[in-house]
């Protein structure tokens, strides 16, 4: 049966600690805790799945280092992706067998809770068939990125609330010729992040827990 | 007795998935529950469990191949 959904602010907090903390969590769920919606910041980091490409990289390590943004290798799939501050990062470490057992649908709620968010804000933004993450017209706005393991979530949304675009600058993001938005450069003026927050959860209480 | 490795259903619609990376070595002892490879769909990563204990016999879907839902990755003996 599905309880109250556990929601915990990190605040900023390093990716690689986040990720030590997220797997503990996984865990407890499996055992039978209820259901956690973790929110964070991460200081700037390149996150590099399995899948990177090197010419993902736009630039030699030592480059990177020297803008301030770390480099870390992670055991997921899929290519590079950029944390900074100012994109709130969504960990929903949800246990599946609530859903259905079904990636897909859990993959669509978290687009309809994405696409709603922006919308809150008056921001349009669509899902594009076969592609991952929402976008506002050609730009990405929130990238998604999801981890399964013994059918509890891991990893979820990285939201570009304030986030510093220029450091995009330094990859393919995903492996992709994207190029990325945030909300702060849609609305010309920077959003108040706990805000954003106070909305995510509305959200995600709203599309996986109507009737609590 | 051999036990075949599954790729699970992970959802309506969703028939292949892509083959990450094997975290178990041919050949090597491996104990049921333990995470032996992640399967990646456009959708998400899943990570594939032992279903039984014993050594891993073959791999049949090896890293960056595809395979369809409900194919044998592998074998444990």
């Amino acid at each position: 049966m599905k309880q109250n959904i556990v929601v915990e602010d990190w605040g900023l907090v390093n990716y690689a600690d986040a990720y030590e903390r997220q797997k503990i969590c996984v865990q407890n769920v499996v055992e039978g805790a209820g259901d956690h919606l973790i929110l964070c910041e991460h200081p700037a980091v390149l996150t590099l799945g399995r899948m990177t490409k090197p010419e993902s990289l736009l630039y030699q390590r030592q480059e990177i280092a020297e803008r301030g943004v770390m480099v870390t290798n992670v055991d997921r799939g899929g290519d590079v992706t950029l944390h900074a501050p100012g994109q709130l990062i969504v960990y929903p470490i949800f246990n599946l067998y609530n859903y259905g057992k079904d990636l897909k649908i859990y993959m669509e709620k978290l687009q309809e809770v994405a696409v709603d968010l922006l919308r809150n804000f008056g921001i349009l933004a669509i899902s594009v068939p076969g592609k991952r993450g929402v976008f506002v017209g050609p730009d990405k706005i929130i990238s998604i990125g999801v981890g399964v393991r013994k059918w509890v979530t891991y990893h979820g949304l990285g939201i570009n609330v304030n986030t510093d675009l220029s450091l995009f600058n330094l990859i393919k993001p995903c492996g992709l010729n994207v190029r990325m938005t945030s909300m702060q450069k849609l609305k010309g003026h920077a959003i108040l992040m706990k805000d954003v927050k106070t909305k995510v959860i509305e959200l995600f209480q709203k599309y996986f827990y109507p009737s609590i | 007795m051999m036990t075949k490795i599954i790729l699970p259903e992970l959802g309506e619609g969703i028939t292949k998935a892509t083959i990450a990376c094997w975290h178990a070595k041919l050949g090597e002892d491996i104990v049921v529950g333990q995470e032996i490879c992640e399967a990646v769909t456009d959708k998400a990563s899943f990570v594939i469990e032992a279903p039984v204990s014993g050594k891993l016999k073959s791999i049949l879907v090896k890293d960056g191949e595809e395979a369809l839902i409900g194919s044998v990755l592998g074998i444990i003996e």
